[in-house]
C-alpha cells in the first residue's frame, strides 16, 4: 500500500463520522429544528455500539443497537421541544450534557477493553486495483453506508413530494398547517432520522475508527458537524465537500508535522477549521441563493392554534 | 450526574453553614483534567483516590470533579470544591496552576496540592510531580535497540517542558545505544481525543516509523500500532490488553503513595507546603512488565531502570548537546532540577521544531 493511499483512507476514516452525523443534523434543520444534541446522541451512539458488540461479539448488533438508541435518545429532545414546546437550543445543549455523563455511567464497565473491529468489506480483483482499490472497494460497512446516505438524503429532499413537504415545513410552519400538513408528525420523523444518524456516528468511531470505549471519545466531532451544515448552507453535497476537506486538513497537517516542515503545531492544528469555514463560506457566498436555502423557520417553536 | 450530584452537595454546604465542619471526617477532593474513563492519566489519579478512600476508610470522605477545562471553569469548579468543606484539593492537571493558587489565597484554611506545576504563591499550597522521563530515558534504549528503520514516532500533546523533557530523556536513551537514532514528533495538541491519536499514529507509521511513543492520554494509538504490526509504548497506564502483541512497556504513574502520605498529614495536623518530584526511586514511576522484545533488551532495559532507581545514573547527564548544536551540558554534569522543570529545547536529534 503506498503512501498516497494510505492517507486517502485515513481521510475517509476521518471524514466518515463527520458526514454521516451532519447529513442526519441537515435533515433536522430543513424540517425547521435546531438539535444542538448531535454531540450528546453521538456519544450515546458510541457507548451503545460499544458495548452491545463487546457483550454479543457482533460488531453489526453493536450498530443496529446504536442506531436505535440514538433514535430513542433523540425523542426525548423531540418530545421537550416540539410537544412541551421548550427551548430548542437549551434543550440540546441538555442533551448533550446528559448523553455525555450518562454515557459515561453506561460505560463505566467497559473501560480499558478492547473492542471488536468491524472488518473491511473485500471485493475481490478491485480490491486490489492501484491507488483507489482500497479506497473505493476495500472499505468498512459503515463508509459505503455513508455515501448511501448522502445519496438517499439528496434525493429525498429535492426529488420527492415528501421531502418537498419537508422543507416547506422548515420554510414557514404555519403556511405548511395550514395547508393539512402535519407539522409536528415531521418534525418528529426528522429528529428521529437526526438522532439514528448521530448514533451510527457515534458506532463509527467506537466499531471502526478506535475499537474501544473512553468517555467523551466524540471529543467535539459532534459540533463541528453541526457547524459543517451551517457552512455549508443546508446542502447535502456542501456537506460532503466539507467533511472531506475538513478530513483531509485534519490528515494533512499530522503528515506535515511529521515530515518536519517548521510550521508551528499550533497553527497547523487550527488549519482544518480555518480552511473549511474559508472554503464553505466561500462557495456559499451567493446570499440569494444562501437566503433560499435557509429553513427560514429554523429554531422556532411551532404551537398549532387549532 | 456526578457534576449535578456535586452542584447540589455544594449548594446544601452554604445553605448550611456549619453542616461541613460538624462532621470530624476529613475530606480530600480531587480535580481531574479528563474523565475517571480515559484509562490513561485522570484515571491513574483515579486510582490514587480509591486507593486513598481505602487505606483510610470511615475516616475519610473523597469527592471529585472529572472533565474540568484548563483556564477559566477550573477556578470555579476548584472554588466549588473549596466551598463544599474539602480540607485538602489536589488540582492534577499543569493548566490547573493559576486557579489553583487564586482559590488558595481566599481559602487559607484549605490545603491545595498542584500536580506537575510550580508556583506555590500562597503558603496552603504545595506541588507534587514525577519524573515521567526517567521512564522515558528507559523506553529510549528499548527503541533504539529495537527500531530497524532506526526512527521512532511521538505522539506528543503541548509544548510545556514536562512533555519536552521527555521528547529529550526518550532521545538520549536512544542515542545511548544507537548515535544515529531519529524521532519524529506530531503534535496532537490534545491531551485526549483517541480518534485524532489514532491518526496522528497513522502518519507516522506511513511516514516510516516502526515504534510509536505517546504524550498523550488514550489508547488509540496502541491499537492503531497493533493494527499495523508494529510496536508500541502505552502510557499512564498499563495498555497491555489494547496490543497483548505490540505494547514493549508502559510507564505506570502511581500516584497512590503520595496521596495518602499527603492526606494522612492533614489529618495528623502535620501537613507542610513542599514541592515533591518523586521518580522511580520513590515508587511514583513504575515501569509495566517489559514485553514483546528479545532477552538481550529486556536485560539492558531492566539494568538501565535499576540504574536510574538507585540513583547511579541520572538521564540527563553530560556530555548533551543542543539541538542546534552548541553545547548544554558538560561531561558528568547533571541538569539541575529547575532547568528541567522549565525545559523549552530540544537535544541534538530531534527532527522537529519547537513550537513555541
Amino acid at each position: 500500500m503506498g503512501m498516497l493511499e494510505a492517507i486517502l483512507l485515513t481521510i475517509a476514516t476521518a471524514a466518515t463520522p463527520l458526514l454521516i452525523a451532519a447529513m442526519g443534523e441537515l435533515v433536522v434543520e430543513r424540517s425547521g429544528v435546531l438539535n444542538l444534541g448531535v454531540e450528546g446522541m453521538m456519544v450515546m451512539g458510541a457507548v451503545t455500539a460499544f458495548a452491545v458488540a463487546f457483550t454479543s461479539g457482533s460488531p453489526w448488533l453493536g450498530l443496529i443497537a446504536a442506531v436505535v438508541v440514538g433514535a430513542l435518545f433523540s425523542l426525548l429532545f423531540g418530545f421537550l421541544t416540539l410537544t412541551l414546546v421548550t427551548n430548542q437550543v437549551a434543550t440540546g445543549l441538555a442533551l448533550t450534557l446528559l448523553g455525555l455523563g450518562l454515557s459515561g455511567m453506561i460505560g463505566e464497565g467497559f473501560v480499558g477493553l478492547p473492542g471488536v473491529k468491524m472488518t473491511p468489506i473485500y471485493i475481490p480483483v478491485l480490491s486490489e486495483l492501484p491507488l483507489v482499490g482500497r479506497l473505493i472497494f476495500g472499505q468498512d460497512p459503515i463508509f459505503y453506508i455513508s455515501l448511501l446516505l448522502v445519496v438517499a438524503v439528496s434525493w429525498f429532499l429535492f426529488r420527492t413530494r415528501a421531502g418537498l413537504t419537508l422543507r416547506s415545513v422548515g420554510d414557514n410552519h404555519n403556511s405548511a398547517h395550514a395547508l393539512g400538513i402535519h407539522v409536528i408528525a415531521i418534525r418528529y420523523a426528522a429528529v428521529m432520522f437526526g438522532g439514528a444518524c448521530a448514533g451510527l456516528a457515534g458506532a463509527y468511531l467506537s466499531l471502526v475508527y478506535v475499537p474501544q470505549w473512553v468517555e467523551g471519545m466524540t471529543a467535539g466531532r459532534g459540533w463541528i458537524a453541526l457547524a459543517l451544515v451551517v457552512f455549508a448552507s443546508w446542502r447535502p453535497l456542501r456537506v460532503v465537500a466539507g467533511a472531506y476537506l475538513f478530513g483531509a486538513v485534519t490528515i494533512g497537517q499530522l503528515h506535515a508535522q511529521a515530515l518536519g516542515f517548521g510550521i508551528p503545531s499550533q497553527l497547523l492544528s487550527s488549519l482544518p477549521y480555518l480552511a473549511t469555514i474559508l472554503v464553505l463560506v466561500l462557495i456559499s457566498r451567493n446570499r440569494r441563493l444562501t437566503m433560499v436555502n435557509t429553513p427560514a423557520s429554523l429554531g422556532r417553536p411551532f404551537v398549532p392554534d387549532r | 450526574m456526578k457534576r449535578i450530584i456535586l452542584a447540589l452537595a455544594a449548594s446544601a454546604a452554604i445553605l448550611l453553614p456549619g453542616a461541613a465542619s460538624a462532621q470530624d471526617k476529613t475530606k480530600a477532593c480531587w480535580v481531574y483534567v479528563g474523565p475517571i474513563g480515559d484509562y490513561g492519566y485522570s484515571y491513574q489519579h483515579h486510582q490514587g483516590l480509591l486507593a486513598v478512600q481505602k487505606e483510610f476508610g470511615d475516616k475519610v470522605e473523597t469527592s471529585y470533579l472529572e472533565n474540568v477545562p484548563e483556564g477559566a471553569d477550573a477556578e470555579r469548579a476548584i472554588e466549588r470544591l473549596a466551598r463544599s468543606g474539602c480540607d485538602i484539593i489536589f488540582a492534577t492537571s499543569f493548566g490547573f496552576m493559576d486557579a489553583t493558587n487564586a482559590v488558595a489565597g481566599r481559602f487559607p484554611d484549605i490545603k491545595f496540592e498542584h500536580a506537575t506545576g510550580f508556583k506555590r504563591d500562597h503558603p496552603n499550597v504545595a506541588t507534587y510531580n514525577s519524573k515521567f522521563h526517567e521512564g522515558r530515558y528507559v523506553q529510549g534504549v528499548i527503541a533504539g535497540k529495537l527500531s530497524k528503520a532506526g526512527v521512532a514516532g511521538y505522539i506528543a500533546s503541548f509544548p510545556i517542558p514536562e512533555v519536552v523533557m521527555g521528547i529529550n530523556s526518550f532521545m538520549l536513551g536512544a542515542q545511548s545505544v544507537n548515535p544515529d537514532f531519529k524521532v519524529k514528533v506530531v503534535w496532537a495538541n490534545t491531551w485526549f481525543d483517541a480518534a485524532k491519536e489514532a491518526d496522528a499514529a497513522k502518519a507516522l507509521i506511513d511516514q516510516g516509523v516502526d515504534i510509536i511513543t505517546q504524550h498523550t492520554d488514550s489508547t488509540g494509538p496502541m491499537q492503531v500500532a497493533s493494527e499495523r504490526g508494529i510496536k508500541a509504548f502505552g502510557q499512564a497506564t498499563d495498555m497491555i490488553q489494547f496490543g497483548p502483541q505490540t505494547q514493549l512497556t508502559s510507564i505506570v504513574d502511581d500516584w497512590a503513595p503520595y496521596y495518602i502520605e499527603r492526606v494522612k498529614a492533614v489529618i495528623d495536623g502535620t501537613w507542610q507546603q513542599q514541592d515533591v518530584w518523586g521518580g522511580m526511586k520513590e515508587g511514583h514511576v513504575v515501569m509495566a512488565p517489559y514485553t514483546n522484545m528479545p532477552d538481550d533488551v529486556k536485560a539492558l532495559a531492566e539494568e538501565t531502570a535499576a540504574k536510574i532507581k538507585s540513583g547511579e545514573f541520572n538521564p540527563f547527564t553530560g556530555p548533551i548537546k543542543k539541538q542546534d548544536g552548541s553545547e548544554w551540558l558538560k561531561d558528568g554534569e547533571v541538569a539541575e532540577d529547575g532547568v528541567l522543570l522549565g525545559l523549552n529545547f530540544y537535544v541534538a536529534g530531534v527532527d522537529d521544531q519547537l513550537p513555541q
